[in-house]
């Protein structure tokens, strides 16, 4: 089984959209998932500029792409994934 | 209320929409157009009752991004002359906040409400406690007479089934100083002879319903304009951004401001000047001194705790400062204030050296318009770097510490700290300046919001992230002396 990526957008749009509550993710995620997820930022995942402002933020987990991203909801997804031994 | 919420997006994603129409060939149509666009024939109704009100309510919060009140505004004139006319306002509105009646819900008035979890019990706490009579048992459940009910929530203490809540008004709730009352139809209405414009019915009313009104299209229209324009960046600014306040600054000169100073600068002013009042006033038997920079709280003491303006530093903000270093150096520019709260907007209107203010949402929403990737941009120097007590000032206790530096151990500096201004420490405040003195201390640090200036309403950070982000960057800036 290879590892949960989750890589959060640090790109204007979505840090300017999604206040920078998103940044408490690079902590919450080893602390609750340990070595299972592996998280990064990434300067711009390009949905911004192709979709729109109204969607951001957004956040890839795995191949999944999750606009209007929240800590909760980027965590629900993750548990999701685990237990049903995605990926 | 937490700042990851929807009514804040919808906000920002009205900014970034009015200033992608501004620089867009044709403003004023495009601008008439947002609410469709965002709320387009057969698009779902989020919110209200059905699209017309969601389009109605949009056009509203765009009038207040274009600068104008809400209250008076005349239905019948069209999104595109509010935009046309935007441009050739001369100088921004007097009052900063409006309130959007048609987004206002009218919420039911504070009161005390007994609900469907009481039990009806033996023991009846609330009964018993209550000191004015105002519950009785109708129909084996407990009910507030609310002719007698003062509010002490007393009964809501004493109940063992947590059966009795206090409902609130959120904006009412927020307002430390009373400002916000009902109109006949329920409506909230702004006292602006008692408004301190703290911010904190904006970011409390969880329908969106009182605006800021924008002067960014003043903004954008003079630098459109060809007119020198320039940004005048607080210290809270550092840890809003995924960027350094080098790559900040970058940006703003890459959006066509012609150059920019750090308030910092004007806060190392201001740290040395108060240190020295703060000196002279202990020697003169002065039990304490508060701070002056806050311009929430300055409202507060001009409007509503005059007796305390005594012991208030007379020591000028680092804004003034920064202002004036500004107009000395370009005497023809036109200034802007980047600024964390709205607050700011009430001292730059009564300070002929501050042109324009625009708030952190708006220069957030600027970049995403402009479609500028901060983190990619190679970051430009300051003519002159500011300290690091200079670039705390937007953290509780910054000010503080960067006084004591500056008064470099000629005295015992003991801080106490009001983070926050609520109907609590205004009690105390008045309590300090009846007594003539403060048991926790002989400086008194005053911040309106929760945190400083990175708990400001108009912050995209949350103060925990924000504060962390300054730290990191101003370990490294040189000391103050």
């Amino acid at each position: 089984m290879s590892k949960l990526t989750v890589k959060i957008c640090m790109g204007t749009t979505c840090f300017v959209m999604g206040a920078s509550d998103l940044q408490d993710l690079q902590e919450l995620i080893p602390e609750r998932f340990g070595d299972d997820v592996e998280v990064t930022g990434v300067t711009c995942l390009d949905y911004c500029s192709s979709c729109s402002e109204s969607q951001a933020p957004y956040v890839m987990v795995g191949e999944e792409v999750v606009n209007k991203a929240t800590v909760e909801k980027v965590m629900e997804i993750i548990d999701g994934k685990l237990k049903n031994g995605q990926e | 209320m937490d700042k990851n919420n929807q009514a804040t997006h919808l906000k920002k994603e009205i900014l970034v929409k009015t200033i992608k129409a501004f620089l867009s060939d044709n403003f004023e149509e495009n601008t008439r157009l947002i609410p469709f666009d965002m709320r387009p024939k057969g698009h779902d109704v989020p919110y209200r009752c059905c699209i017309y009100k969601e389009r109605e309510i949009l056009r509203n919060r765009i009038i207040a991004t274009l600068g104008f009140p809400i209250e008076g505004s005349d239905e019948r004139v069209l999104l595109s002359d509010y935009a046309k006319n935007a441009q050739l306002r001369e100088k921004p509105d007097e009052q900063t906040l409006t309130v959007l009646e048609s987004a206002c819900k009218g919420c039911v008035p504070n009161r005390i409400f007994v609900t469907d979890l009481c039990q009806g019990c033996v023991a009846r706490p609330c009964i018993e406690n209550c000191k004015f009579g105002a519950i009785s048992i109708v129909n084996g459940k407990s009910q507030i007479d609310s002719s007698k009910c003062k509010n002490c929530t007393k009964c809501i203490q004493v109940c063992p089934y947590h059966a009795i809540v206090k409902i609130v008004v959120p904006c009412e709730n927020a307002c430390p100083v009373d400002a916000i009352s009902k109109d006949e139809q329920g409506h909230a209405r702004i006292d602006f002879e008692k408004c301190i414009t703290c911010g904190k019915c904006v970011s409390a009313c969880p329908f969106g319903a009182i605006h800021e009104k924008s002067q960014i299209i003043d903004i954008l229209t003079r630098i459109k304009q060809g007119k020198k324009v320039v940004a005048m960046i607080a210290p809270s600014v550092a840890g809003q951004l995924p960027c350094t306040i080098y790559q900040l600054k970058a940006a703003l000169l890459k959006c066509g401001f012609y150059d920019v100073l750090e308030v910092a600068q004007g806060a190392d002013i201001t740290a040395t000047n108060e240190a020295k009042e703060f000196d002279e006033r202990i020697k003169e038997g002065q039990k304490f001194m508060t701070t002056s920079c806050c311009a929430g709280y300055n409202n507060l003491v001009d409007k509503h705790l005059n007796e305390i303006a005594q012991y208030r530093s007379d020591t000028k903000t680092p804004l003034y400062y920064t202002a004036q270093i500004c107009r000395e150096k370009y005497p023809d520019a036109i200034s802007v204030f980047v600024s964390p709260c709205v607050a700011k907007k009430s001292e730059a209107l009564k300070d002929n050296n501050i042109d324009y203010v625009m708030n952190y949402e708006e220069l957030g929403a600027l970049f995403v318009a402009h479609k500028i990737e901060l983190s990619e941009l190679e970051g430009v120097p300051f003519d002159v770097e500011a300290s690091r007590e200079g670039r705390n000032f937007g953290i509780t206790g910054g000010v503080a510490k960067s006084v004591e530096a500056a008064d470099n151990g000629k005295n015992e500096v003991r801080a106490h700290l009001v983070n926050g201004i609520n109907k609590d420490s205004i009690r105390a405040l008045k309590g300090f300046a009846k007594k003539g003195e403060c048991e926790f201390g002989n400086l008194i640090e005053v911040m309106c919001c929760e945190g400083g200036c990175v708990g400001g309403n108009d912050c995209l950070s949350t103060v925990r992230t924000a504060t962390k982000a300054i730290n990191d960057f101003t370990k490294d800036s040189k000391p103050i002396v």
